[in-house]
């Protein structure tokens, strides 16, 4: 994020004093003509729907019946805010997801990235490739086929539990991927390992650029593997971890595909997958509550700001940029 | 890599650690396949069941590939054929005759023999097995879902959004990387924002809107946005137009090329590799989303694209995991193929994308 607001002083063209003023006025015409197609679409389809959807919290606005529309104040916030228990059950099981999620998708993606990074590992760019694979397998259909894999009396996972390693899996006191609430999020969390691909290669790439010299130097002081992981690999890659973990946290704020094809957003088992994109989902398009809906948006926008603002807050604290002090 | 080439050292202390290393190898790539090998078991399941028939799924004791049970025909009937152990062998013998205590077999391979009489419980008898797959689960599942159709609305969606989006951006992102305008620095932080700002929090006006103007059951509100540049795609594209030296803008504008004239013959060639990255990604972005057509296509069957077909044939056949799994599969070939083809653009791409945090 450093480079955004650097270049802003490198560009301003000083020679040709004489110039100036021509080529300034062709610099903000042209300017201006190119990036045309952006500033409409964020009047449009930014600025404007942004403002409205505050507007339309304050209305009770059905679209099924929208000659009923009145005019209610902050009634939609109060019932969001004070008296709907779901608004906040959906945060909040979204919040536990995410700490379960988070740290075990970028765990897998650092194990890895480390793997394939290591001299010691064979066939890697067969490897790499395999395991970005799944990442290309459209999410309904890779939720599918955990569906299918995971069930409890024909899935493989539970067969070869049972049948390898004597766990009792299947049968009525099996173990239920889907169904169970504890497990819910464990299953909804392997389905998402699939998409590691990305993670995988973002990481990867980090690891690459750590000078070679570093780890060198270490050797010769004597340090061992694990040492050098939380000395020199870890804090290296912080702002990979970083990029990573502000682009996980702002997905989930607004994950549904996974849960919504797994049980149609019901929130089974238990409301434990009535997840905040879920919750608008079917306030907004199902009941078609479309000022609850705003609210529910809005206060997904707020939260995710939030979260925002107090990850780039925590950043100086653990992300290492090289050339910075 | 390099260990491979490693010159054999005469000391013995060296060759101890070279055979450490070695261990090393077998130890970590040993691990990985592990790990490749569970990672990829769910993809296994799914192409085993989607060959295998109904009553084979739901069988205790059926092998884990597609197969049916063996069945012999003898005077004009057929009988299943199971496994049979006599005297410490195992012989695979068509049941004719059941009994509680003792049945009466015949032996495939010698049936002039005549009935076998076996002493012992057929029913705690196995089943003979043979591989046997029905690619016919992907012709029902094909046609059930109506596959061509649900194809070629997500061919259509993807390409023109594409088109839209990466035209857009390329432009967008060429004014921000070479032009000065007042408050560029305070506008790109726009485009930032954009980034992380929850679609939701517009979706309520924007889809009133559309469904005001009747555009809603149609392809318009997933459509017409694209054309107008979106954050990331415009992030990524003038990241990499800020590497493309300034000289070569220069020296095409003192041979008096326009404007368009260095984007379209300069700039545009010279940022192939980041241009490739956008254009594939959003296409698959377009290929898998599934938000958009959900509720913008709803109840508008004919134009559903594969990902919203494929969740409605989930719910209709429910129990029926061979078909679910050959859908699945089918729907997952062609994204597949395509990264096989153009991987190393893929994982270039990702690179490009990851490198700017």
């Amino acid at each position: 994020m450093a480079t955004i607001t650097s270049d802003a002083t490198s560009q301003v063209s000083e020679p040709k004093k004489h110039k100036r003023g021509r080529i300034e006025r062709d610099q903000i015409k042209w300017g201006l003509f190119f990036i045309s197609p952006w500033i409409i679409g964020i009047i449009v389809f930014y600025l404007i729907p942004f403002v409205a959807s505050f507007g339309f919290s304050l209305f009770r606005f059905n679209l099924a019946n929208p000659d009923a529309t009145e005019f209610i104040g902050l009634e939609n916030w109060q019932r969001a805010l004070f008296e709907d228990p779901n608004t906040y059950q959906s945060f909040g099981v979204t919040f536990l997801f995410a700490f379960i999620s988070l740290p075990i998708g970028l765990g897998f993606a650092i194990l890895l990235a480390l793997l394939m990074n290591t001299k010691a590992v064979r066939g890697k760019a067969l490897f790499r490739t395999m395991f970005f694979m799944p990442t290309m397998i459209p999410l309904v259909a890779a939720v599918l086929i955990w569906t299918g894999v995971l069930n409890e009396q024909t899935g493989w996972f539970n067969l070869l539990l049972e049948n390898i390693f004597g766990i009792q899996a299947t049968g009525p006191s099996g173990i239920r991927w889907l169904a169970n609430p504890n497990l819910i999020y464990l299953t909804l969390t392997f389905i998402g390992l699939w998409a590691v691909g990305n993670t995988m290669m973002i990481t990867l790439a980090g690891l690459q650029s750590i000078p070679t010299e570093m780890y060198e130097a270490a050797e010769i002081d004597g340090a061992g593997w694990t040492r050098q992981l939380i000395s020199i690999t870890i804090p290296m890659l912080s702002p990979v971890l970083f990029y990573n973990l502000v682009l996980g946290t702002i997905g989930l704020m607004q994950y549904f595909l996974v849960p919504f094809v797994l049980n149609g957003g019901s929130g089974f088992p238990d409301g434990r997958t009535n997840f905040v994109g879920i919750y608008f989902f079917n306030q907004a398009f199902r009941f078609f509550n479309m000022g609850y809906g705003a609210v529910i948006a809005w206060l997904i926008f707020i939260v995710s700001l939030v979260l925002t603002i107090v990850l780039f807050g925590s950043a100086r604290y653990w992300v290492y940029y090289a050339g910075e002090e | 890599m390099a260990t491979a080439t490693m010159t054999p050292q005469p000391s013995p202390p060296r060759i101890s650690a070279k055979n450490r290393k070695r261990i090393n190898i077998v130890l970590l790539t040993t691990l990985t396949a592990v790990i490749l090998a569970i990672f990829l078991m769910p993809l296994a399941y799914g192409v085993m069941t989607s060959l295998k028939t109904e009553a084979q799924i739901s069988s205790i004791g059926a092998p884990w590939y597609p197969a049916s049970p063996v069945v012999y025909e003898y005077e004009g009937r057929e009988y299943d054929v199971y496994e049979v152990p006599v005297d410490g062998n195992t012989y695979e013998w068509a049941l004719v005759n059941k009994g509680r205590e003792a049945s009466e077999f015949i032996d495939p391979a010698d049936p002039s023999a005549g009935l076998i009489p076996w002493e012992g419980r057929w029913r705690t008898l196995e089943q003979a097995w043979q591989f046997d797959p029905v690619w016919q689960n992907f012709v029902d599942a094909w046609n059930t879902i109506n596959f061509p159709l649900l194809l070629r609305n997500t061919v259509f969606y993807a390409v023109v959004s594409t088109i839209g989006a990466v035209s857009s951006a390329a432009l967008v992102a060429y004014g921000f990387a070479r032009y000065d305008f007042p408050h560029k620095s305070v506008l790109f932080l726009v485009v930032m924002a954009t980034i992380i700002l929850p679609p939701m929090v517009t979706l309520v006006p924007t889809y009133t809107f559309f469904n005001r103007i009747g555009w809603v059951g149609s392809w318009w509100p997933l459509i017409v946005p694209q054309f107008f540049a979106n954050g990331y795609n415009i992030f990524l594209l003038r990241q990499f137009f800020l590497g493309i030296p300034r000289a070569l803008d220069e020296a095409a504008m003192i041979d008096g090329a326009g404007h368009f004239r260095i984007f379209w013959s300069i700039i545009l060639p010279q940022a192939r590799p980041a241009l490739l990255a956008v254009t594939l990604f959003h296409f698959f972005f377009a290929w898998n989303d599934f938000f958009g057509p959900l509720i913008y296509l709803a109840g508008n069957p004919d134009l559903y694209p594969i990902t919203v077909g494929l969740n409605g044939f989930q719910g209709l056949y429910e129990g029926q995991d061979n078909l679910i799994q050959a859908a699945s599969l089918t729907a997952s070939i062609i994204p597949l193929i395509v990264f096989f083809f153009a991987q190393r653009a893929f994982i270039q791409g990702v690179v490009i994308t990851g490198v700017e945090k």
